[in-house]
């Protein structure tokens, strides 16, 4: 029997196969990769807090992750939108601070804090959520044991354009930040500025990035709304 | 003698893998039928993605990759695809591919998956690869379509390349690669007797500009693409 190719019948059916066959497809490839997809963004977070404290470089073979994750961060703790510990909260890492940043208000966001150590010295490592000129931007920021000096950074960002705002995931952008302190000689927090110009000798700010000015103030803005939540608690550990 | 003219028949059925037909397949688009410069299709990822070397060069990849799926498939489907629905059905059969490249990136080579993020996404608006599903696949055997595939997707692929070296030297004095990262071409020291990067060259207009000026050195070289 030959089939009218042109049928009603038969375009149905065609339409109605073709997306079944597709949609398994599909399925099936997505249940079998979503362990490794996860493993992956895991270990990348995780090689991104340990970069700013120096105990893995950013472009370091992402397997040895867990191990130095587990050897450097001794403690994680959540605080709240007040800057107080919450006792209920999630584990601290697997709280995804992009996704409460789009989904709830300042208030209700959790704040994780990964306490580290590395040699006989403790860090506190910030993740980090902003808004760049695409799209959204991330990273993180390790504090020294004095809670006020900047040890290391890495940022991150979904779409900026390449060769402008992209270059805030560079090391030449994020070596800016190293040894600038987020506090000033009166004890009152300043953050750390992304400046036009003029940021050098400057010991709360950096200099922005040529052609990406709307990235850089996404970065200044992300800095000082994210760190300021922390204050209360780093004030409340240095007196 | 039928048996003679049948055994003709058979071996004009099996002609060479690459006879001149098949080669032509493959050398057209990179020159004279050259689906960026000449047919003037698939601007809008040129424009978007040649800031760098390795962007084009990954993109290039994952576009030779739909292309020679999408071909294939569709090829290999073209006698029960109905008619009425055949765009839609070219439409799903590109997305589908897509997405496992987007997945199997993601659990492979997370490293590039990210290089590439948006842009994965952006080959399903490649309209090169659905004009030549529509114009070709859908209408021929899978090893021309393969062929095709491959012939097309090269020609897309070097012209975005060939672009992309421009901008990014000019852009940023440097080429970049993947897996390797970018490296300085101009030397420090010109910078320092004033010399500056042309940042224009890293804004969208100027891949118009040079797309545009590979085009005229192309026309002007190539006699076929002469128009009265």
């Amino acid at each position: 029997m030959a089939i009218n190719k042109d049928s009603n019948v038969f375009t149905f059916g065609f339409a109605i196969a073709m997306v079944v066959v597709v949609g398994t497809v599909l399925a099936v490839a997505a249940m079998g990769l979503k362990d490794r997809q996860k493993a992956n963004v895991q270990q990348e977070k995780m090689k991104n807090i340990l970069s700013t404290i120096g105990a893995m470089k950013a472009d370091g073979d992402r397997s040895k992750a867990k191990g130095l994750f587990d050897k450097h961060v001794v403690e994680q703790k959540v605080f709240n939108a007040e800057g107080e510990i919450m006792e209920d909260a999630p584990e601290a890492f697997k709280i995804d601070v992009r996704k409460e940043y789009k989904s709830l208000p300042q208030s209700k966001r959790h704040y994780p804090l990964y306490v580290c150590e590395k040699d006989g010295e403790t860090y506190y490592v910030i993740p980090m959520v902003g808004t760049g000129l695409w799209g959204p931007i991330w990273g993180y920021i390790a504090l020294e044991g004095d809670m006020e000096t900047i040890y290391g950074t890495s940022f991150d960002h979904k779409g900026e354009t390449p060769g402008l705002g992209a270059e805030i995931s560079q090391s030449s952008f994020q070596e800016q930040f190293e040894g600038k302190t987020i506090f000033n000689q009166e004890g009152k927090f300043v953050s750390v500025g992304v400046l036009k110009s003029g940021a050098e000798g400057n010991k709360h700010a950096v200099d922005g990035i040529t052609g990406g000015t709307i990235t850089s103030k996404g970065v200044d803005e992300m800095i000082d709304r994210t760190i300021g939540t922390y204050v209360p608690y780093f004030k409340t550990k240095k007196a | 003698m039928a048996e003679e003219v049948a055994e003709k028949d058979n071996v004009e059925e099996k002609e060479p893998l690459f006879s001149k037909k098949n080669r032509k397949l493959l050398t057209d688009p990179l020159d004279d039928d050259n689906p960026i410069t000449v047919q003037v299709l698939g601007i809008c990822s040129a424009l978007a993605i040649t800031v760098q070397v390795q962007q084009a060069i990954i993109m290039a990849l994952s576009v030779v990759f739909v292309m020679i799926g999408g071909n294939l498939i569709i090829s290999l489907m073209r006698n029960i695809i109905p008619n009425r629905i055949r765009i839609i059905v070219q439409l799903v059969v590109i997305a589908s591919l897509v997405i496992l490249v987007d997945q199997i990136l993601k659990a492979f080579v997370y490293d590039i998956s990210k290089a590439l993020s948006v842009f994965v996404g952006l080959i399903i608006t490649n309209c090169i690869i659905m004009g030549r599903l529509e114009a070709f696949a859908l209408g021929n055997k899978p090893w021309p379509s393969i062929l095709d595939a491959v012939g097309n997707a090269a020609g897309y692929g070097w012209i975005l390349i060939a672009v992309a070296v421009v901008r990014e030297f000019f852009g940023s004095g440097a080429i970049s690669f993947p897996g390797v990262g970018q490296l300085q071409i101009i030397p420090q020291g010109f910078y320092e007797f004033g010399y500056m990067n042309n940042n224009m060259m890293i804004l969208p207009p100027m891949a118009l500009v040079t797309v545009g000026i590979i085009i005229w050195i192309q026309r002007s070289k190539n006699t076929k693409l002469i128009e009265d």
